[in-house]
C-alpha cells in the first residue's frame, strides 16, 4: 500500500480512525454494560497482559514503520539535502507579504520541487491547498532560519497558498477578516498524461 | 418533613450547612466554584469561535468577525480553560486528597487560599488583556510575536504577562503545599525518612518490587510509604513545577522586551533564536499535556477504581513503575510539536518527536488496562454516576491519545500540523471528555466528603448532564476534527463559511456541552443554595487542615530537609 498524494492518505486516515473510534467507544460501552450484569460474563477474548503490551508497542512503533514505507514524502524529507530537485524556488515573507519568484509558479506533474522559504520578522507557515480546501502540504517558516521543503507533485491542478501559522491579526483585513496572505493559484501543476492514475 | 419550594431550595439548598465545613473543605470548594465559573466562560468563548467559523450568516455582532477580536478570544480561551478552570479543579482536588490519603493535615490552608486567589486574579488579568487591549499572541507565544508592538499594545502585553505570572506563582504555591504535606513527618509518616518518601514518590519501590519478583527475592517494600494516587500526584507535580518555571522564564523574556520598548529602546528581537525558543517553550508547555495531565489522570483513575470497587488496584507495582517510566517519557517528547519545523534536526524529530512519543501509547494504555481490570474483577457493580463518568473519561483518552500519536509522525504531520484535527480530535477530546469526565467522577466521589454528605438536588439532572456532556464533547471533537482532515487550519480566521457544514455540526454538539455545564451548575447551586455558595467564601469556624483525623493534628512542621 502506498499513497501518492496527501488526499489519498487523508481519505484512508478518515476511514481508519472512524472505525477505530467506533470500536473503542463500543468496547467501553460493552464493558460498562457487563460490569453491571449479575450473571457471570464470559470473556469473548482473553487478552494476556504481555500480549496487550506487545500490541501497544507494535502499534506505536509499527505506525511509523508503516508510514515510512507507505508515504513517499517521509523518506524524501529526511534525505532532502541529498536529492536533486527539478525546480528550486526561493520565497520570502516580510510583514505578512509573500515575495514570490514568479506568479504563478508553474511546473509539470511528477516534478520534484524544492521551496526555500525565509521570513524576516515573524513565524509563519507555508501551505498549499487544493481548490476544495484540502491541504497538499505545509511547513513552518521560522524567522532568520532556512526553511526548505522538497515535494514531488504527483497530482496536477491549481493550488492556493497561505500562511498556515498564526502571525498576528495583521494577516487579515481588520474589517472584513479576509486573509491577506491567501494567494489564489500560486502554484500551477500541468498534468502529465503518463502519470495519470486510474 | 415539609417539602421545600424551588425558590427556598435555591436560597437554602437541600441540606448543606456551610457553617459546619472545615477550613480544608472550604478552601477546596472555593477553588471548585471558581473553576466551574471559568469553565462557563471558556464554553461561551468556544461557542463564539465556532459560530464565527460558520460563516457570514452567523447571528453574532460584526465585531466578533474582526481578527483582533477573534484572536484575542483564541488567546485567552486556553488560558482560562487550562489554568483558570482545569488547574483550579485539579489543584482543589489534590489539596484535599493529599491530606485525606496521607492522613496528615495540609501544610498550609492560608497558602491554599493564596493559590486559588492568585490563579483567579491572574486568569482574570490575562483575560482582560485580551478583552480590553486585544493582546493576541496566542498561548503558543511563538517568538517574536509576543514582543511585536507594531501589532499589539504595550499595556496589553504587560497585563497579560503579569496575569500569567500570577497564575504560575499560584501554581508554585500549590506545588510547595503538596510537597510540604507529603514530606511532613507526622501521623503515618512519623517514622519515615525523606529518602523513603522520595523512593516511593518516584515509583522506584514499585520497580524494585517487580525486579525482586522476577529474580525470586522477597518484596523490596511490602508497604510503600505513599499510596499510589499520592505517587501520581507527587510525580505529576514535578512536571507542573518544570512547566511553571519555563512559562515564567518565557514571561520574563517577553517582559524585558516590553520594558525596553516602553523605555523607548528598540531591541533586536532576533537576538533570541526563534527555534531555540520554540524548543525551550514547547519542552515546558508539553509537560502540561504529556506530563502532568496524563500522570494526574492515571493517578485519578487508580484512585477512583479502588474507591468505586473497594478493592486493591490490579498490578499496583506495574502501575508504580509505569509512573517512573512516564518521568522520562514526558521530558523527552516535546519535539513532536516541531515536526513541521524544517530547521529542527531530523534526529530530534525521529527520536523525541516519533519514537519516545509513541511510548505514551504504552504508559496511557497501561493505565487504561489496569483501571479496566480493577473494575472487571469487582463486577457486578452498580452503574453510579462516578463509575459512568470514569468510563467516559476512559473513552476520552481512548480516542484522544491515539489521535495525537497518529499525528506525531513525520508523514502524517505534513498534512495535519496546525489543522483542527489536532485541536479537536486530540486535545479538546482529551480535555473535555477525558480529563473533565475523570474530574466529574472524582467530584461525585469526593462530594460527600467535602460537603459533609449534602444531598444532591437531582440525580436525574446528574444523568442528563452526563449524557449531554459525553455526546456533546465527543461529537464536537469528532466533527471539528473532520474539518481538520478537510484542510481547516486551527489558528486561522475563516469568515466565508468555508467549512460551515462541519462547523455547524460542531457548534450543535458544542452547545450540548454548554447546556450540560448549565445543568450541572444548576444542580450544584440547588444543592448548596445561594446562601451556602456565599458561605463557602466566609471564614471557617473549624480551622482543621486535615480530614478524618482521629485526634487534633499537631501543627505541620516546615518541609523536612533531606537526610544527611
Amino acid at each position: 500500500m502506498s499513497f501518492a498524494t496527501s488526499i489519498e492518505l487523508l481519505k484512508f486516515h478518515w476511514a481508519a480512525y472512524s472505525i477505530y473510534a467506533l470500536l473503542i467507544v463500543s468496547v467501553i460501552a460493552w464493558f460498562g454494560y457487563n460490569l453491571t450484569r449479575k450473571e457471570k460474563v464470559r470473556s469473548i477474548v482473553r487478552i494476556p497482559f504481555y500480549g496487550y503490551i506487545a500490541f501497544l508497542v507494535a502499534g506505536g512503533v509499527g505506525h511509523h514503520i508503516f508510514t515510512y514505507n507507505a508515504i513517499p514524502w517521509v523518506a524524501e524529507d529526511i534525505m532532502r539535502h541529498d536529492i536533486k530537485a527539478d525546480h528550486e524556488y526561493t520565497i520570502a515573507i516580510d510583514k505578512h507579504r509573500w515575495k514570490l519568484p514568479e506568479k504563478p509558479i508553474r511546473f509539470k506533474q511528477g516534478d520534484k520541487v524544492r521551496f526555500n522559504v525565509t521570513s524576516t520578522d515573524l513565524t509563519y507557515g507555508f501551505g498549499l491547498f487544493r481548490k476544495d480546501g484540502t491541504m497538499v502540504m505545509q511547513m513552518q517558516v521560522l524567522p532568520k532560519h532556512k526553511n526548505d521543503i522538497l515535494w514531488t507533485f504527483n497530482e496536477c491542478g491549481k493550488f492556493d497558498l497561505t500562511s498556515t501559522e498564526y502571525s498576528g491579526p495583521a494577516q487579515y483585513d481588520s474589517e472584513t477578516g479576509r486573509d491577506k496572505m491567501w494567494v489564489r493559484d500560486a502554484v500551477i501543476v500541468d498534468c502529465n498524461p503518463k502519470l495519470a492514475r486510474n | 418533613m415539609q417539602k421545600k419550594s424551588l425558590f427556598q431550595t435555591l436560597i437554602h439548598g437541600t441540606d448543606f450547612d456551610h457553617t459546619q465545613l472545615s477550613a480544608l473543605q472550604k478552601v477546596t470548594l472555593r477553588a471548585v466554584v471558581m473553576s466551574f465559573l471559568f469553565f462557563g466562560l471558556v464554553a461561551v468563548e468556544g461557542m463564539i469561535m465556532r459560530m464565527v467559523q460558520t460563516g457570514p450568516s452567523n447571528p453574532l455582532p460584526k465585531m466578533f468577525n474582526h481578527p483582533e477580536h477573534y484572536f484575542s478570544i483564541m488567546t485567552v480561551h486556553p488560558i482560562v480553560g487550562i489554568f483558570g478552570s482545569t488547574y483550579q479543579l485539579v489543584f482543589a482536588a489534590f489539596m484535599f486528597l493529599v491530606p485525606y490519603l496521607t492522613k496528615k493535615p495540609l501544610y498550609s490552608v492560608k497558602l491554599a487560599n493564596a493559590v486559588w486567589l492568585l490563579i483567579t486574579v491572574g486568569t482574570a488579568l490575562a483575560w482582560l488583556a485580551g478583552f480590553i487591549w486585544q493582546y493576541a499572541p496566542l498561548y503558543t507565544l511563538y517568538w517574536p510575536l509576543p514582543a511585536d508592538m507594531e501589532q499589539f499594545k504595550l499595556i496589553g502585553g504587560f497585563v497579560f504577562v503579569i496575569g500569567v505570572a500570577l497564575i504560575m506563582l499560584g501554581t508554585i504555591g500549590f506545588i510547595y503545599n503538596i510537597y510540604a504535606t507529603i514530606f511532613a513527618r507526622t501521623g503515618v509518616h512519623k517514622n519515615k525518612t525523606t529518602k523513603e518518601l522520595l523512593i516511593s514518590g518516584f515509583g522506584i519501590d514499585g520497580l524494585m518490587n517487580l525486579i525482586h519478583k522476577l529474580t525470586g527475592r522477597p518484596p523490596y517494600s511490602k508497604e510503600p510509604a505513599l499510596s499510589l494516587p499520592v505517587v501520581a500526584i507527587f510525580r505529576g507535580t514535578v512536571d507542573t513545577f518544570l512547566d511553571a518555571i519555563v512559562i515564567l522564564g518565557a514571561g520574563i523574556l517577553v517582559l524585558v522586551y516590553l520594558i525596553a520598548d516602553a523605555g523607548g529602546v528598540t531591541w533586536d528581537v532576533h537576538a533570541v533564536d526563534s527555534l531555540l525558543y520554540k524548543n525551550f517553550f514547547w519542552w515546558g508547555l508539553d509537560l502540561v499535556a504529556d506530563g502532568l495531565v496524563l500522570i494526574y489522570v492515571a493517578g485519578s483513575w487508580y484512585l477512583l477504581a479502588t474507591i468505586i470497587t473497594g478493592q486493591k488496584l490490579f498490578m499496583e507495582n506495574v502501575a508504580r513503575a509505569a509512573l517512573l517510566l512516564e518521568l522520562f517519557v514526558s521530558w523527552m517528547v516535546w519535539s513532536h510539536h516541531l515536526l513541521a519545523d524544517q530547521p529542527q534536526p531530523e534526529m530530534m524529530k525521529l527520536v523525541s518527536g516519533e519514537m519516545v512519543t509513541a511510548f505514551e501509547l504504552l504508559t496511557q494504555g497501561l493505565a487504561l488496562f489496569i483501571t479496566l481490570v480493577t473494575l472487571w474483577k469487582a463486577r457486578p457493580l452498580k452503574m453510579s454516576p462516578e463509575l459512568a463518568y470514569l468510563l467516559g473519561g476512559l473513552i476520552g483518552f481512548g480516542l484522544a491519545v491515539p489521535a495525537g500519536i497518529i499525528q506525531a509522525d513525520m508523514g502524517m504531520n505534513r498534512v495535519l500540523h496546525n489543522t483542527q484535527w489536532i485541536s479537536f480530535a486530540h486535545f479538546h477530546i482529551a480535555l473535555i471528555v477525558g480529563l473533565y469526565m475523570t474530574l466529574y467522577s472524582a467530584l461525585y466521589v469526593l462530594w460527600p466528603l467535602v460537603t459533609n454528605n449534602t444531598t444532591l438536588f437531582s440525580k436525574k439532572l446528574t444523568w442528563t448532564h452526563f449524557w449531554l456532556y459525553l455526546i456533546g464533547g465527543v461529537g464536537m471533537g469528532a466533527f471539528a476534527g473532520m474539518a481538520g482532515l478537510d484542510g481547516m487550519l486551527r489558528r486561522h480566521l475563516y469568515v466565508n463559511g468555508e467549512f460551515n457544514t462541519w462547523m455547524i455540526l460542531a457548534a450543535i454538539f458544542g452547545s450540548m456541552v454548554m447546556i450540560a455545564w448549565f445543568i450541572f451548575l444548576f444542580n450544584i447551586v440547588m444543592s448548596v443554595g445561594l446562601k451556602g455558595l456565599i458561605g463557602i467564601f466566609l471564614p471557617a469556624k473549624d480551622n482543621a487542615a486535615g480530614y478524618g483525623l482521629d485526634e487534633e493534628p499537631e501543627a505541620a512542621p516546615e518541609a523536612v530537609p533531606a537526610q544527611k
